[in-house]
């Protein structure tokens, strides 16, 4: 049979799937990956804030500095922070119509998540690494 | 050299011309939570710089965090979490194939506002009654 295909792309490129912008589907692929691990992480978060509410200093200090709520809390803070990035971005790209705006709008987008996500793990990771509970 | 005609395109129907449905609003509702949390965030990063700046900073963020202000934006945040949780959930049900039709579109939408102001409630009186 001959081959009837005339699209300009190449058999490389249709296995490949990655279509026009070079991502085929991670974006959307990221956000509900990010939206799982979100529900049992959010789950945890909400209860260490609960227990976080009205604490003294000291208390606060060892409850986020324990391993296990600091993992959880790290672990948190990367899903969510990656979640919300490509959310607002599909929210810019819907209602932004002016392209000039819609880029500056996307690089503010990328530039905040990247600031709150290293102001909490840098955070958390000061409070505790080198903190042994004897 | 002719120039470019620009035809006045069609418009679509737009928010103000739809019928408002449940479903239409929860999916406004979906990305309106999503904004406040983006935004609330802030809060949270805010909270974890004063715990690693000192016992100054950190008392005086946790002042604002007990006042009735700050325990207004904490209640106001738990409920936006739990209903934009509860939408990504119902968004997985749909991702998986199911819950398509007209009834269970509108029962899950109904479900959503309503599970989300009984979990927020559930949650605080938790708090309040153990720590």
């Amino acid at each position: 049979m001959a081959d009837k295909n005339v699209s300009m792309r190449t058999p490389l490129s249709r296995v490949k799937g990655l279509g026009a912008a070079g991502h085929g589907v991670e974006h959307w692929w990221v956000q509900r990956l990010t939206a799982v691990a979100n529900v049992p992480l959010l789950i945890a978060f909400v209860i260490i804030v609960a227990a976080l509410a009205g604490s003294n200093y000291a208390r606060a200090l060892a409850i986020v500095s324990h391993p296990l709520i600091a993992i959880i809390l790290l672990l948190a803070v990367i899903s969510v922070v990656n979640h919300m990035r490509l959310g607002m971005q599909v929210i810019i790209e819907d209602y932004v119509q002016d392209n000039g705006w819609r880029i500056v709008a996307v690089v503010a987008n990328n530039f905040y998540t990247a600031v709150i996500g290293a102001a909490c793990v840098f955070a958390i990771l000061k409070v505790s690494l080198g903190r042994i509970l004897l | 050299m002719s120039e470019a005609k620009s035809t006045p395109r069609p418009l679509s129907p737009h928010l103000q011309i739809y019928r408002w449905t449940w479903t239409m609003a929860m999916s406004v509702f979906h990305r309106a939570t999503g904004t406040a949390l983006y935004f609330g965030i802030a809060l949270f990063a805010i909270w974890l710089v004063a715990l690693a700046a000192g016992p100054r900073v950190f008392n005086a963020v946790q002042w604002f965090f007990g006042s009735p202000l700050g325990l207004l934006i904490l209640f106001g945040y738990t409920w936006v979490l739990m209903h934009h949780m509860l939408g990504g959930i119902r968004h997985f049900i749909w991702d998986l194939g199911y819950g398509m039709e007209r009834e269970q579109r509108i029962g899950m939408a109904r479900f959503t506002l309503i599970a989300s102001v009984a979990l927020t409630l559930a949650i605080w009186v938790v708090a309040f009654t153990f720590f």
